[in-house]
C-alpha cells in the first residue's frame, strides 16, 4: 500500500502540473456558476447541469485515461523493472488518475454550491457531485482497460470515443427504437435491466429521482420509476452505479497483471 | 549468473522466442545482437518480468524468477525509449525510484556527476533534450549499484562524450564482477565492450560464446563483419 501511495503521489503531481485538470475544474466551476446565476432556481440549474455532467464527465474520463496510460507506458515499464508488484503499480496509477479527475468534478461543481451555503435543492447538488465522481471512476477504469487491451494508440482512442458515444448517445436511441418496434409487449423488466446495464442511465435516474422529475429521465429511466418507488429505485440505482464504478477498475487491474509490456 | 532455459514466447501466432537456452556469465559484458524482430527486446523484457514467457524458466543467481518482484532489486535497467512524466523534474523522477527501492539500497551517484546531470535536476522532463533524458535513463540504471545491468540500446541519443563516459562505466562495473547484458545495433561499440556475444536469429540462439571465438569461427577480424557473416550464412554454431 505504501508503494502504491508513493507512485500515486508522483503521478498526481504530474497530472496537477499539466494544468489540464485546472481547465477541467474551471469548466465545471464556470458552467455551474453561470447556471446558478442565470438558469432560474437551483432545481432548474441542477437539471441543466445534470445533462452537462452526463455528457462531458464520461467523455473526459475515458479519453484522458486512455491517453494517459499510453503516454505513460515507457515509464510504467521502468517502474515495473524495479522491485514493485503489478498490483501496487496499477493501484498507484489508476488511483492518481481517478482522484485527480474526480477532484475536478467535485471542486468545479461543488464550490459554487458551498459558497452559496447549501447543498442545493434538498441535497441534489451533493448527489450530482457523487454521481459525477462515480461516472469518473467507471469511465476512467474503462479507458485504462481499453489502453491496456489495445497497443495501437489511435485505435485505442477510437474505441474509447466509440464506447462513450454508445453509452452516452446511441444506447437510449436504440432502446427507444426497439421498444417502439415491440409496442404492446411487456417490456418493463427488460428495460429495467437495460437501465442497470448503462452507468450513464443509472446516474441520470439517481439524479432525477432525487429531483422527482420523471419527464426528463429518458426512455429507460422512465420505466425504472414505473417499477420502483423513489427510495427503492434510488437505492438500487446507486448500488448498481457503485458496482459499475468497481467493475472497470477490477477489469483494468486484471489486464494490467497479465499485460506483456 | 543469468540462465535462460527453453524460453518460449509467442505474441498471437508470431513465435518470438523459440526455446532460448543461454547462460550469461558474471563479470562479463554480454551483447545480445540480431536483426530486427529477432527477439532481443522480448528476451530482455522476460528477464525484467515485463513480458510473461509461455514456457521455460529464467534463473538469476540460481533463483528461479516468478511472481515475487524482489529479485529485481539486483537489476538496473535502461530502455531504448526513455520517456518520463513530462511535468516532473529529473530530481522527482529520481526520487520516485529511490522511494521504490527503499532506504537500504546502496546509491551510486557517479554517473549523475560524470554525465553532468546536476544542472538539469530541477528542470521538468519536457524541457530536457532527448540526449539529456537518455543520460538520465542511463544514470538511473546504475543508481542502485545493481549486480546485474540490463541496457537496451543505452547509447541511442547520447553525445560522444556521454557515450565514452557510459562505456567507461560499463567496463568499470565489469571489473567489479557485475553482469552486464547489453543490446546495440552499433557493432563498433560492442567491439569495444563485449566479452561474449549472443546472436539471436528468429527467436533462437544462433551463436553464444566469446567474441574471440566468433571471430575465429567466421574468419572475420571485426565484430560487425563477423555478425554480418553470421546473418548471411544462417549457420547455427551455439
Amino acid at each position: 500500500m505504501r508503494i502504491a501511495a508513493k507512485i500515486a503521489a508522483f503521478q498526481l503531481l504530474d497530472v496537477l502540473r499539466s494544468r489540464w485538470l485546472f481547465g477541467y475544474a474551471i469548466f465545471f466551476l464556470v458552467t455551474t456558476e453561470l447556471l446558478l446565476r442565470f438558469g432560474g432556481d437551483a432545481t432548474r440549474a441542477l437539471v441543466s447541469l445534470t445533462s452537462i455532467v452526463l455528457f462531458t464527465v464520461p467523455l473526459a474520463a475515458i479519453v484522458f485515461a486512455t491517453i494517459y496510460v499510453h503516454r505513460a507506458r515507457e515509464f510504467i515499464e521502468l517502474l515495473l523493472a524495479q522491485p514493485v508488484g503489478r498490483g501496487a503499480m496499477f493501484a498507484g496509477t489508476y488511483g492518481a488518475m481517478a482522484v485527480s479527475l474526480s477532484a475536478g468534478v467535485v471542486l468545479g461543481i461543488g464550490m459554487p454550491f458551498v459558497v452559496r451555503g447549501g447543498a442545493g435543492a434538498g441535497g441534489a447538488a451533493a448527489v450530482l457531485v457523487a454521481a459525477g465522481a462515480a461516472l469518473t471512476l467507471v469511465f476512467a477504469g474503462a479507458g485504462v482497460a481499453i489502453a491496456l487491451r489495445t497497443d495501437d494508440r489511435l485505435r485505442a482512442f477510437g474505441i474509447a470515443l466509440g464506447g462513450w458515444a454508445c453509452a452516452a448517445m446511441a444506447y437510449d436511441a436504440v432502446l427507444l427504437v426497439v421498444a417502439t418496434a415491440l409496442a404492446g409487449a411487456p417490456l418493463e423488466r427488460p428495460l429495467l435491466a437495460a437501465t442497470l446495464a448503462n452507468p450513464i442511465d443509472l446516474a441520470r435516474v439517481v439524479m432525477l429521482m432525487h429531483l422527482d422529475i420523471s419527464a426528463l429521465m429518458g426512455y429507460t429511466g422512465a420505466s425504472f420509476t414505473r417499477v420502483f418507488t423513489a427510495s427503492t429505485g434510488t437505492a438500487l440505482a446507486a448500488a448498481s452505479l457503485a458496482a459499475w464504478a468497481a467493475g472497470p477498475a477490477l477489469l483494468g487491474a486484471r489486464l494490467f497483471r497479465r499485460k506483456d509490456f | 549468473m543469468i540462465e535462460f532455459r527453453s524460453l518460449t514466447k509467442s505474441f498471437g501466432a508470431r513465435e518470438v522466442l523459440r526455446g532460448v537456452d543461454l547462460c550469461v556469465r558474471p563479470g562479463r559484458v554480454t551483447a545480445v545482437v540480431g536483426s530486427n524482430g529477432a527477439g532481443k527486446t522480448t528476451l530482455i523484457k522476460c528477464l525484467l518480468g515485463l513480458v510473461r514467457p509461455d514456457g521455460g524458466e529464467i534463473r538469476v543467481n540460481g533463483a528461479r524468477i516468478g511472481g515475487d518482484p524482489a529479485y529485481r532489486a539486483t537489476i538496473g535497467y535502461a530502455s531504448q525509449m526513455s520517456r518520463f512524466p513530462e511535468h516532473l523534474t529529473a530530481r522527482e523522477v529520481t526520487k520516485i525510484l529511490l522511494g521504490l527501492r527503499g532506504g537500504s539500497a546502496v546509491i551510486d551517484w557517479e554517473l549523475f556527476e560524470r554525465l553532468a546531470l546536476a544542472p538539469h535536476l530541477d528542470t521538468r522532463v519536457r524541457a530536457l533534450s532527448g540526449g539529456t533524458r537518455q543520460k538520465l535513463a542511463v544514470a538511473l540504471a546504475f543508481l542502485f549499484a545493481p549486480r546485474v545491468l540490463v541496457l537496451d540500446e543505452p547509447s541511442a541519443g547520447l553525445d560522444p562524450v556521454a557515450n565514452a563516459v557510459l562505456k567507461d562505466k560499463i567496463l568499470s562495473e565489469r571489473s567489479d564482477g557485475k553482469t552486464v547484458l547489453v543490446t546495440s545495433h552499433v557493432m563498433s561499440e560492442l567491439d569495444e565492450l563485449a566479452d561474449d556475444i549472443v546472436f539471436l536469429r528468429a527467436g533462437r540462439v544462433g551463436y553464444a560464446g566469446s567474441v574471440q571465438k566468433l571471430r575465429v569461427f567466421t574468419g572475420q577480424p571485426h565484430l560487425e563483419r563477423a555478425i554480418a557473416s553470421m546473418m548471411k550464412k544462417e549457420v547455427v554454431c551455439a
